[in-house]
């Protein structure tokens, strides 16, 4: 287990100065998205469209590329850069099309034996009422367990917003590398706001109580390693961004390499495994006592039939008189 | 012993009555007790604790908790308006539960089970390290044991207060279902009210078979987020058990006083295939529909042949030779997503 730091207080000033300008960085109109650095990493790319089922999703791009001279697969979200390639590429935030194309993209690559490279950059995935009809959650849910069991190594790289499930869904791999610029979280630090905060403006405290900078998530064992960024930051040099990032994909390939489908999968089940931090008491089980009303005892005593002796759990754990909602997850 | 006189209690009406939302009835909080928490005039679905559920779905004396001692570390130092240690203990005395999730081992109808439950009351029902880690060793344990595994869900979500480390509990959980798909392990998720976000979001979308409470609020993103993201009305019934059943993504929608019995008989439905390294070598493999459909039918067995008029031997033919044979295995296998060369 790792080791357990400790942090009660509410967090200072200037770690909500360091979250905040994370996050700026990480959603920088300028900052280069999945399409932009392809150019950069790779050679041949040929862009791949659609689920085969409901329709292509241009927040999800993908297909087979060369790197180095060898072939390998890649799935990425794709933000927009301006208003309207935003709006053409709904902000980011895929539909359950976009994680079935990347699904079908994925089979591909563990039908070739070829390594799969994924690229972050999400606020989440996309939370209205069509994307629920479709099954969201669903495509969410086969995506990470498809993405457990491919037989290939799996490099993911983080480029900007690593947005709850909708990251996740194509963010599960062997080696987990993540731009110096970068964030990670369960939640929007807006969402974390309105919901643990209950306001719209604690964003910049959730920001911070997340922990949600590449550097935390490295701490947390998240992220494998960190790629540093050109100046003052991925849209100063994407050129350069793209090249220490072939750089970071090309070591941990070279890495994962040799070893047998075995080992990798062992591995790769050990990493998400170890996931999480607990403490182990060894605290014994719960046991319900035999209810001890005066009918039951007596009943016991002389052994009259239908007497119930059943042990009832309900009476360890009963409901409360409240059932109201009081909090909620993400 | 103290001496309690039923007319000496104040008359709080919250204490012993609680309004059905559905219906606006004054409900009897004795007779919810009674009658699994269900709303007498109009059957809504009152939120059930862990224990409860473990008396109304397992065999009576069956259940062992496993793992209670495990609990949760504040990692990030997390503090909202409160730091999440204090949160954590407000739940512990409300609810007398260590975290959010119980499991075990237990018996449903004579069948042995690994079955985990949550209790909404502690942190929304949230996944944190200790929800995923438990879930995970549930899986492993049936997958080591060869026994099926059984979810009942009812939670919000992700644990924000720990972070991305309740995000990877996604993937955590999500892992071991890989193996139960391979070993032929079963794996039913029942989704109670409300059952949303990462928890919908892994293991409880993927249940082999998928049963839900009626009326249960089941969705990916909280209401309120999705009718702000398009600026509309929701369609009625938006985010329920019925509307997923309409829409292919749960297997049924299965009322309380009925889930017990719809266990058992799934469970009886999909036994455990003997273990790939006790069948016979020399087992055919089936390929075409009538292999497929007598595999299944043998993979029923007995257990069904009674009760539905299957003739076992009739169907067969001449492909079957036992449960743990290459035809069971194919129909074991004949639907999953991805068959493998």
């Amino acid at each position: 287990m790792n080791e357990i730091t400790v942090r009660t207080d509410a967090p200072g000033p200037e770690a909500i100065e360091v979250a905040w300008r994370h996050v700026q960085l990480a959603r920088h109109p300028q900052r280069p998205r999945t399409l932009d650095l392809i150019p950069h990493i790779f050679t041949g790319f040929f862009e791949l469209h659609g689920d085969r089922a409901f329709g292509d999703d241009p927040a999800i791009v993908g297909g087979p590329a060369l790197l180095e001279g060898r072939p390998v697969m890649i799935v990425g979200h794709q933000k927009g850069s301006d208003t309207e390639s935003n709006i053409a590429r709904n902000f980011g935030s895929p539909y359950p099309e976009g994680f079935r194309k990347a699904q079908r993209l994925m089979r591909l690559a563990d039908k070739l034996g070829v390594p799969i490279v994924t690229f972050l950059d999400t606020a989440g995935a996309f939370p209205g009422p069509a994307a629920e009809e479709r099954g969201q959650a669903e495509a969410i849910a086969s995506s990470i367990k498809l993405m457990t069991g491919l037989q290939v190594p799996i490099v993911v790289v983080v480029l900007g917003e690593g947005g709850s499930g909708g990251a996740l869904a194509i963010g599960v791999g062997d080696v987990v590398l993540a731009l110096e610029n970068s964030v990670y979280s369960v939640i929007s630090p807006e969402g974390a706001s309105s919901i643990l905060w209950r306001s719209r403006d604690e964003s910049r405290v959730a920001a911070a109580a997340m922990r949600m900078t590449a550097e935390d998530q490295l701490e947390l064992g998240v992220v494998d390693a960190i790629i540093p960024e050109p100046g003052e930051g991925a849209h100063t040099d994407p050129a350069a961004t793209g090249r220490a990032i072939r750089h970071a994909i090309l070591g941990a390939l070279r890495e994962l390499a040799g070893r047998d489908t075995a080992e990798l999968l062992g591995r790769r089940y050990a990493r998400l495994r170890g996931m999480g931090a607990y403490l182990e008491t060894g605290a014994a089980s719960s046991r319900p006592q035999e209810a001890p009303s005066l009918r039951r005892r007596i009943g016991r005593i002389l052994r009259l039939p239908g007497v119930p002796r059943r042990p009832r759990w309900s009476e360890i754990w009963p409901s409360a008189d409240d059932d109201a909602e009081t909090e909620r997850g993400a | 012993m103290p001496i309690k006189f039923p007319f000496s209690r104040r008359a709080a009406p919250s204490d012993a009555w609680t309004k059905c939302p559905s219906c606006d009835a004054q409900v009897f909080n004795r007779q919810l007790e009674r009658e699994l928490r269900l709303c007498p005039s109009c059957g809504h679905h009152f939120r059930m604790s862990i224990g409860e559920r473990i008396d109304m779905l397992l065999d009576p004396n069956t259940f062992e908790e496993r793992d209670a001692g495990i609990e949760a570390v504040d990692r990030l130092g997390f503090h909202d308006d409160r730091p999440y240690p204090d949160r954590l203990e407000a739940a512990r005395v409300k609810t007398g539960l260590r975290d959010a999730l119980v499991w075990g081992i237990g018996e449903i109808e004579g069948v042995r089970v690994a079955i985990a439950i949550f209790d909404f009351r502690f942190m929304g029902g949230s996944m944190g390290s200790v929800v995923g880690e438990k879930i995970a060793r549930c899986f492993e344990t049936a997958l080591a044991e060869r026994i099926p595994a059984i979810v009942v869900s009812a939670s919000g979500g992700a644990r924000m207060q720990e972070g991305t480390l309740s995000l990877m509990q996604l993937s955590k959980t999500t892992a071991p279902l890989v193996r139960l798909d391979e070993s032929g392990v079963p794996f039913i998720a029942v989704l109670t009210d409300p059952t949303t976000g990462g928890v919908l979001a892994s293991f409880a979308s993927l249940g082999d078979v998928i049963l839900a409470e009626p009326k249960a609020l089941i969705g990916f993103a909280g209401a309120r987020v999705a009718s702000d993201t398009v600026g509309e009305e929701l369609p009625d019934g938006f985010q329920t058990a019925e509307f997923l059943l309409a829409h292919g993504f749960v297997d049924a929608v299965v009322p309380r006083p009925e889930l017990r019995a719809s266990l058992g008989r799934l469970l009886r439905l999909m036994p455990v295939p003997v273990a790939a390294e006790a069948a016979p070598d020399d087992a055919e493999r089936a390929w075409g529909p009538i292999g497929a459909l007598s595999g299944f039918a043998e993979r029923l067995g007995g257990a069904v042949s009674e009760t539905i008029g299957i003739d076992v031997e009739a169907e067969q033919g001449g492909n079957g030779r036992g449960p743990g044979s290459a035809a069971a295995r194919e129909a074991a296998v004949a639907d999953e997503a991805e068959p493998r060369p």
